[in-house]
């Protein structure tokens, strides 16, 4: 079951927990806070945030979602796409 | 250039988490397959086994390779870095002890 659809325009929640104390994150520094477009559904994986520190892990829905350079990098190229793999615990509806 | 220079640099990168930083958008990244080593080799098949025997999961090892510290973390090569992580995630665990380590050291182990 997922809840973002292909099309949709999500936000990356802009947190930092590797400021607040040991954190294993897979979401790039560089799109927290940013938004972009979910391209499809990867499929469904345990929570690496949790696997790391050998946790029980709920699966989550892993997304690629794509960015605008441009919107990350004020001198980015237009016309290129930033495709990055985030889980849906870091996204909502933007 | 700036880290997200239309919206000022971000306010807590882990210094292990480097795309999209300047440096690597000024340099090229040199893509060229590495020969490995057999202290590269070796270090491969301990995590191989460690995660057949479910005594380290791939996420584990990730976690404590980014847990080095920044001077170190740079000093270190790859594979160096993986040896550090399994050994401080066994000592963490109670797989192997300091002094296990130790003496396994002094009897002359894995060399980089």
């Amino acid at each position: 079951m997922s809840a973002l659809a292909p099309g949709q325009a999500v936000r990356v929640r802009d947190d930092w927990p590797e400021a607040r104390g040991p954190a294993h994150i897979r979401t790039p520094h560089y799109v927290r806070g940013r938004t972009g477009t979910i391209r499809s559904i990867l499929g469904h994986f345990p929570n690496p945030e949790d696997l790391a520190f050998a946790r029980p892990a709920l699966n989550l829905t892993l997304y690629h979602v794509a960015f605008d350079p441009a919107s990350l990098w004020g001198d980015a190229k237009a016309g290129d796409e930033i495709l990055v793999e985030i889980y849906e615990s870091w996204l909502e509806a933007a | 250039m700036e880290d997200a220079a239309e919206n000022g640099p971000n306010p807590a990168r882990a210094h292990h988490d480097l795309g999209g930083i300047a440096k690597y958008m000024c340099e090229p990244v040199d893509t060229e397959p590495h020969a490995l080593s057999d202290f590269d080799r070796e270090v491969d098949a301990l995590r191989q086994i460690l995660g057949l025997k479910r005594l380290m999961s791939v996420d584990e090892l990730r976690r404590g390779i980014e847990a080095i510290p920044e001077a170190e973390y740079h000093a270190l090569t790859y594979y160096q870095r993986w040896i550090r992580s399994i050994a401080d995630n066994l000592l963490r665990k109670g797989v192997i002890t300091a002094s296990e380590l130790k003496a396994a050291l002094a009897k002359g182990g894995m060399r980089s």
